[in-house]
């Protein structure tokens, strides 16, 4: 039976109220008295030097309070990335400025040149353009196997190369790898692209600083993921602000898969400009804007060799990837495409050898950093499409060479440095055989080639991990934060509780599901529990939300929190009952002696703590307010089956899905029905980078996807329902929650499943074709089919 | 958006005087133009909006054709065309989303001519005749390449009278970001011969493509276009689409389209 | 500047606006209406979704000024005045048809006038009427079911329970 209340139930969501009545409080709904208006001037092409930049006749238009150029931001920190990595040869990574307007440079198009402040947007905007810019311009660098090349034109002149790092993982493999792939009786190699990607969640980027003159203190509101992060970044690398002068509050936020972690240009620039001028300024990111600003996704070329004896028992994997950084280091960029990729290449399976080479490269293009999965996707990409391409190779079936090769012991430690705790992928490929009707596919294909359309079943597995972290781990390798997360629990005096979290919610319903956990151990009615987050002010130190990690990290700071406020009140509960603190039991909010019919009801001790006359202050403060910050022993490892059906129409190259099926492992689940929307939301996302989403640059570093008429997302009629399911469940070992992790599961586990399907119904028709590169658009397929 | 004056006149003769203002620009539905103003790849001084003249709007019987207010929108056009005309209204139903289809016009989408819109696909096969305030264009002579059209400076297109095909398809490929038209066909059989339009295809705009015309005059059958073939050269090539594979959708749409219509 | 005066969600607003105001600018800044929601340029994303005159429009691609007499329903205006929610809203609740919720308002409103014409849609004309309405939260699962469910439409069988 479903339960109706707490873990493992699914009330409705009380934050729904507020977005359907059109009373949520997005960024951009905020409006400061007097506020002025920001425009930036983005540079038009990729590469250029700048020769000069005369403000002169924009600072005469109507309504200009001041235009900012680079020179105003000389002697201020650049935005600083957050990840150092070392390369195989132990050097650190070349890591260039990053100014906050363009100095010199302009290094991809987008890149802000000028900031016009003026009294409304469109004056702003008009004044921008009477900006004279006079630009030498440069070849652009955009192809990453060229841009590494001697000789090359250099994006940052003050660096060796474009070469960010060339790392190797494990390194000490290396020739070991090499010589299984020489000694293997097969080996299966395939070349592929991850396709750069633009998250564009539906609310666009939104700042609004301010500066209180009487206090000293700035303020800014943005769409951020972690506004404590940004508030550390930007108060102590750029502006030079402490915490305690500094407030950042990200209040309703339109959705974010990863891109709203980092820490743009223009939060420090409103801020920076509110204190300059004493007065709030706001800037909103047009759509178009967001293209050419917003940190880009993916952009992986990868070339994956998986090696297998005569058995189909997989001995060895090597991977080469060039990985994109774009024309800065974004926040968490470096990371990407390494501890979140190289650490997953195992998979699911049991390789023994894997050596992952990376090397990232500078180009003339946007930043790219972490979306949705980050670095999981990439490595499950190409490791389940040359498993796919193995099995076609040695004409065995896909699902049966990969349970021949799955891990099926737990702890199990990988060649690439990471220990999985718990999984089943036994278990979770049987419940996908189940729910995606694999043995009546036979069938369906019959009936769509009856039709006249081919159809094609691919199926993968995935591993992710979650919850980066222990923090010192992460600390050697080349983090330059903590990774815990903290909650603060507030018990008030009649009973009801806040809970202040470091976690942010921009579409995961924390304000319905945390509570559940707190009411759960206190036996308590949930709306007696109220989540605050997304405001530095009232919110302790905290990492927010990326990763799959709220639950897991955040969630477990939370009961780390209200198992202090337990403790705290049975002491309460005890003196009053005059019973020993070991004897007091809590059950359904009501605090008993055990063996005893003596008991006091929760908001009896609570109002005790903060009207403490029968209380014992000789042993314990007043008050109920406990905060814990949570460090986890290791990541969280998630994993799945999924399975897709597509049908390919032969004239034309068009894939439709005919089925979706994901079978996951997130281990305990708090909420279910909030489970089941992450998931459809992350294969809407995965279906949409394999057949429909493409960020493209043409060789000049023009950006040809630079709107919603070229870059493709996926609409309601693209997708179909999706059949979910996570009945098996290996908790956790290491949380209190035993929770792992669900936000970036179906993006990471969606796009070998489409490609492996499409790939399939090719096949089916007796095209020679082993691979297309996503997205799967229709003229690609098509093109494919046709040689 | 570049600042410009407003105006909503309420008889074509306004509309005329006030488009004679210097950089005055007709305002349809806006589902193009105001897009574009976004982007300031448009200055008008004033936008002069039709939609308040009601003699442009509705539909109505015209002998053996069909008369369309300039003004009226795709989801009226759409409603009002489903006996009399069921391939136009397909076609006014499939453009855009319904949303726009209740600002967008059909003067408007003939006044722009994108290259990948679908009216000028119907008003092209059907051999509409373009009413404006000051003449009548026959479709043949109205379409002149990208965003180019016979129009003069200031000239409203008021009316645009459809003559109703004995049979008649329109097929769209959809291009997948904007859902415009990758390619799209429309088949007209009328009973002195085919007339068949392509957009989204070539670099010159919607087309009649008069050897798979001559083919179907006789047989009206997709198997009658089986190895004919448009050239590549001429097709758009973008991130969509090579011009060989716009090339290849011309013949498979086309097929297509006569099959639902004959 | 233009005088506009309009019926938003029943009460009479007036205002004096540019000719290049949007109506959801209008509605946002003017009258503080901040459900609309912007979240594209091209006339693409529908968060703006409104109703004019009882039919859905993109808002953010409609002067303000094309307004002046219309009567607007917004996101705002429709539950009843006790906070209820209507049926559609109620729906999109019950279903999880929402998780960020910057899309909802546009949802909500495109999806009130498919079933004002249309009151017994079937998941494909659903999908097939929201193409103007993205949502990258949802992978539209929810939102089509909700839709269904607002309809009076059984969705117990619709995968994924």
């Amino acid at each position: 039976m479903p339960k109706d209340s707490g873990i493992g139930a699914s009330p409705k969501r009380r934050e729904d109220v507020r977005f359907l009545t059109g009373t949520g409080n997005y960024t951009d709904d905020i409006n400061l008295n007097g506020q002025a208006y920001v425009h930036f001037l983005r540079s038009d092409v990729a590469h250029g030097r700048l020769v000069s930049v005369d403000t002169s006749d924009a600072a005469a238009m109507p309504g200009v309070v001041r235009i900012f150029t680079g020179a105003d931001f000389e002697g201020v920190g650049g935005l600083p990335c957050g990840w150092q990595v070392t390369d195989r040869f132990g050097e650190v990574m070349q890591e260039p400025a990053h100014p906050v307007l363009a100095q010199g440079k302009v290094r991809h198009v987008g890149d802000p040149i000028a900031a016009v402040v003026a009294d409304t947007p469109e004056q702003a905007r008009d004044a921008a353009e009477a900006i004279a810019v006079e630009m030498e311009e440069l070849p652009a660098v955009i192809n990453m196997k060229e841009a590494v090349k001697d000789g090359a034109t250099k994006v940052h002149d003050d660096l060796t190369s474009n070469l960010c790092y060339d790392w190797g993982f494990v390194e000490e493999n290396r020739e070991a790898v090499d010589k299984a792939i020489q000694d293997a009786a097969h080996v299966t190699t395939l070349e592929l692209v991850n396709n750069r990607l633009v998250a564009n969640p539906m609310e666009p980027r939104v700042a609004v600083g301010d500066f209180n003159r009487a206090t000293g203190e700035s303020t800014l509101y943005t769409t951020s993921q972690n506004p404590h992060v940004i508030r550390l970044l930007m108060g102590a690398f750029v502006l030079g602000i402490p915490e305690h002068k500094l407030r950042v509050v990200a209040p309703d936020v339109g959705g974010g898969f990863g891109s709203k972690i980092f820490h743009y240009a223009e939060e420090a620039f409103c801020t920076f400009a509110a204190k300059a001028l004493n007065r709030a300024v706001k800037w909103t990111s047009s759509r178009s804007e967001a293209f050419m600003s917003d940190a880009h996704g993916r952009d992986h070329v990868t070339k994956i060799e998986l090696a297998l004896d005569a058995d189909n028992n997989f001995t060895a994997l090597r991977t080469e990837t060039y990985a994109n950084m774009g024309a800065y280091l974004s926040t968490f960029a470096p990371s990407v495409p390494t501890w979140l990729h190289g650490t997953l290449m195992a998979g699911n399976y049991k390789t023994p050898l894997i050596y992952v080479n990376v090397k990232a490269v500078f180009t003339n293009t946007v930043a790219v950093d972490a979306y949705r999965g980050a670095g999981r996707p990439e490595a499950t990409y190409q490791l389940e499409r040359v498993i796919d391409k193995a099995a076609r190779e040695l004409g065995v079936d896909p699902i049966a060479l990969r349970r021949q090769n799955f891990i099926t012991e737990f702890p199990y430690a990988t060649p690439v440095a990471v220990e999985y705790d718990t999984g089943d992928y036994v278990a979770t490929m049987d419940k996908l055989e189940e729910i995606a009707d694999l043995s009546g596919f036979a069938a369906r294909r019959a009936a769509s080639e009856a039709k006249g359309k081919l159809r094609g079943l691919g199926v993968n597995c995935y591993i992710e991990a979650c919850g980066i972290a222990p923090s010192n781990l992460v600390g050697q390798l080349g983090a330059r934060a903590g990774l815990y997360e903290s909650a603060t629990v507030r018990v008030n005096a009649t009973g009801g509780i806040v809970v202040m979290t470091g976690s942010h919610s921009h579409g995961q319903g924390h304000e319905t599901s945390f509570p559940q956990v707190i009411a759960d151990m206190i036996g308590i009615p949930e709306d007696m529990v109220e989540i605050e987050h997304g405001d530095t002010a009232n919110t302790p130190m905290g990492m927010g939300t990326y990763g799959s990690r709220s639950l897991a990290v955040g969630g477990s700071a939370m009961v780390r929190a209200t198992e202090k406020i337990i403790a705290k009140a049975k002491k309460i509960a005890a003196h009053i009952l005059e019973a020993s603190d070991a004897d007091i039991e809590l059950k359904d909010g009501q605090f008993t002696v055990a063996g005893t019919d003596k008991s006091l009801a929760w908001g009896d001790v609570t109002l005790a703590a903060y009207v403490p006359h029968n209380y014992p202050l000789e042993d314990i403060e007043p008050g109920l307010e406990e905060t814990a910050f949570y460090d986890p022993a290791n990541f969280t490892y998630p994993s799945g089956a999924y399975a897709c059906e597509v049908e390919v129409d032969p004239d034309t190259g068009k894939v439709t899905i005919e089925s979706f099926a994901a079978a996951d492992d997130f281990g305990n689940i708090v909420n279910p029905m909030i489970v089941d929307g992450q998931v459809h939301g992350g294969i809407g996302q995965g279906i949409g980078q394999a057949l429909l989403e493409g960020c493209v640059y043409d060789e000049d570093g023009q950006l040809l996807s630079a709107s919603f008429m070229d870059y493709a997302m996926p609409r309601a009629d693209d997708l179909p329902f999706y059949k979910v399911d996570h009945s098996c469940q290996t908790p956790c070992t290491h949380n209190p929650l035993g929770v792992k992790g669900c936000g970036e599961a179906g993006a990471i586990g969606t796009p070998p499943a489409v490609v492996n399907a499409v790939v399939d119904a090719l096949q089916s028709a007796g095209k020679d074709v082993t691979h297309i590169d996503m997205p799967l658009s229709p003229a690609r397929v098509w093109a494919a089919m046709n040689g | 958006m570049y600042e410009f004056e407003f105006e909503k006149p309420s008889t074509i003769a306004d509309a005329v005087k006030a488009l004679g203002e210097e950089d005055a620009q007709a305002l349809g539905g806006g589902q193009t133009l105001i897009p574009t103003l976004k982007q300031r790849l448009a200055m008008p001084s004033t936008l002069v909006s039709l939609s308040g003249i009601a003699e442009m709007r509705g539909v109505c019987p015209d002998g053996d054709a069909i008369a369309i207010g300039g003004a009226t929108t795709h989801a009226e056009v759409e409603a009002a065309t489903a006996d009399s005309y069921p391939a136009l209204s397909a076609l006014a139903g499939q453009i855009g989303d319904p949303a726009v289809r209740n600002r967008g016009t059909i003067g408007g989408s003939l006044a722009n001519n994108d290259p990948s819109a679908c009216y000028p696909a119907a008003a092209l096969a059907s051999g509409a005749t373009i009413v404006t305030n000051a003449r009548e264009i026959a479709a043949d002579d109205y379409f002149q390449g990208l965003f180019t059209t016979a129009l003069d400076e200031g000239e409203i297109i008021t009316n645009v009278r459809m003559p109703v095909p004995q049979a008649a398809h329109y097929e769209k490929f959809v291009q997948p970001a904007s859902r415009f038209a990758l390619v799209g066909v429309f088949v007209a059989r009328f009973a002195d011969g085919v007339r068949v339009a392509v957009t989204g295809a070539s670099e010159e705009g919607v087309f009649r493509w008069s050897e798979a015309e001559a083919a179907l005059a006789g047989n009206f059958d997709p198997a009658a276009i089986d190895g004919l073939s448009v050239d590549a050269e001429g097709m758009i090539g973008d991130l969509h689409g090579t011009k060989a594979y716009r090339a290849h959708l011309v013949g498979v749409i086309t097929k297509r389209a006569v099959a639902a219509a004959a | 500047m233009v005088k506009v005066t309009m019926t938003v969600n029943g009460r009479t607003a007036s205002g004096e606006v540019e000719g290049r105001t949007l109506l959801s600018g209008f509605l946002r800044e003017e009258l503080g209406l901040t459900g609309t929601h912007v979240g594209c340029d091209t006339s693409q994303c529908g968060a703006c979704v409104v109703h004019v005159d009882g039919k859905a429009v993109k808002s953010c691609t409609m002067l303000a000024a094309e307004a002046d007499g219309a009567e607007i329903a917004t996101i705002e205006g429709q539950a009843a005045p006790d906070g209820t929610l209507n049926v559609i809203q109620q729906a999109f609740q019950d279903h999880h048809g929402l998780q960020c919720g910057f899309c909802t308002p546009g949802m909500v409103m495109s999806a009130a006038a498919l079933l004002k014409d249309n009151p017994k849609p079937s998941e494909q004309e659903i999908r097939e009427y929201l193409e103007g309405n993205l949502c990258r939260c949802t992978g539209y699962h929810n939102i089509v079911k909700a839709i269904m469910a607002a309809s009076g439409q059984d969705v117990s069988a619709v995968a994924a329970e």
